[in-house]
């Protein structure tokens, strides 16, 4: 936790064009705890070359997301994520 | 996807926070506490982007952005310094589902605000009142002087008015004569007198600086507050990426 902490909230527009629905909605499991947390309530570090989201909980590393410049490639890793629950629109 | 946004009025809140009113092109409405992305290209082909809440009810017929202006930040210093009436700019949104209220939303709602933190509780507030909603709702919102209250006037006039809606100052910094309301930063102490406690089973969403919602959450926490009775919405030094 420093003063660069920001919510999983501000995921929300990185993301728009990877998933098909509302990320901060979702529901999460780290990998590292088992925690089930909602995306919006987790924590991101926005200020390394890529974005960097933690769990609350044990501060595992749950997922990292890297933009090129031009918005041409996208690298999503998602190795702290276990289990990622989606409730649809409809 | 990038929407076009067109700048139809501004307005000065505090010296340093200003609220403009935009028209955007294929706007779909948001729901409160939700925000947008606003991306600036250059001539040069450089662009930079932020987010920015959005203040205003969804039922307003415009959209607003209350945005504070910031010594490092590119974005928040064209908007809340330069943009004129008739400036285009790109918008992204309405963002995020999380950090959310609305009249269907049942009982009572607590909002605490740092600084220019207060914009999207704004907008709860707001669309409280177009949509009639009657869930009891207090607004904690700390600032550093009664001139950097956004909507102060607004807010006093509501909280007159509304026996559902109370309205609780602090200000940090300055105080003006005779000021006989809070004086002192949101601790663990304020928290517990100044909103109700966890057996009201109300929600609460925080929004300001990375460290005053890291505090209040702390203290929320701390006075038995369940943590998914907590929404939080940080914008850091320079706002979200």
């Amino acid at each position: 936790m420093n003063d660069r902490t920001l919510d999983g909230n501000a995921l929300g527009g990185l993301l728009d064009d990877v998933f098909a629905f509302e990320i901060t909605t979702a529901r999460c499991t780290c990998d590292g705890c088992g925690a089930v947390r909602v995306v919006g309530a987790l924590r991101v570090y926005a200020d390394a070359p890529g974005v960097v989201v933690r769990c609350p909980d044990c501060d595992d590393v749950v997922l990292r997301f890297v933009r090129e410049d031009g918005n041409n490639r996208v690298w999503l890793d998602m190795r702290g994520v276990r289990v990622l629950q989606i409730r649809s629109a409809g | 996807m990038w929407l076009r946004a067109r700048v139809c009025a501004v307005r000065d809140e505090t010296p340093d926070i200003r609220t403009l009113t935009v028209d955007v092109d294929g706007w779909l409405g948001h729901r409160p506490g939700q925000h947008v992305d606003v991306r600036l290209t250059a001539a040069d082909g450089y662009q930079t982007q932020r987010s920015y809440s959005i203040a205003s009810a969804p039922e307003a017929g415009r959209l607003e952005l209350t945005v504070e202006r910031l010594d490092d930040g590119e974005v928040s210093s064209w908007l809340a310094g330069e943009a004129r009436d008739g400036d285009a700019f790109e918008l992204r949104g309405p963002i995020g589902g999380y950090f959310v209220w609305d009249v269907t939303m049942a009982g009572p709602v607590q909002l605490v605000a740092g600084g220019s933190g207060v914009a999207p509780l704004l907008s709860m507030v707001r669309h409280r009142v177009a949509a009639a909603g009657d869930q009891p709702m207090r607004l904690l919102y700390s600032a550093r002087s009664l001139n950097d209250v956004v909507a102060h006037d607004e807010l006093v006039d509501l909280a007159a008015r509304d026996s559902g809606f109370e309205l609780v100052l602090t200000l940090t910094r300055e105080q003006p004569p005779g000021w006989s309301g809070h004086a002192r930063r949101v601790d663990a102490a304020l928290v517990a007198e100044a909103l109700w406690g966890p057996e009201t089973e109300a929600v609460t969403y925080v929004c300001g600086p990375t460290r005053f919602v890291e505090s209040v959450a702390s203290a929320l926490i701390g006075l038995g507050y369940r943590a998914d009775s907590i929404k939080t919405e940080r914008f850091g030094p320079t706002g979200t990426p």
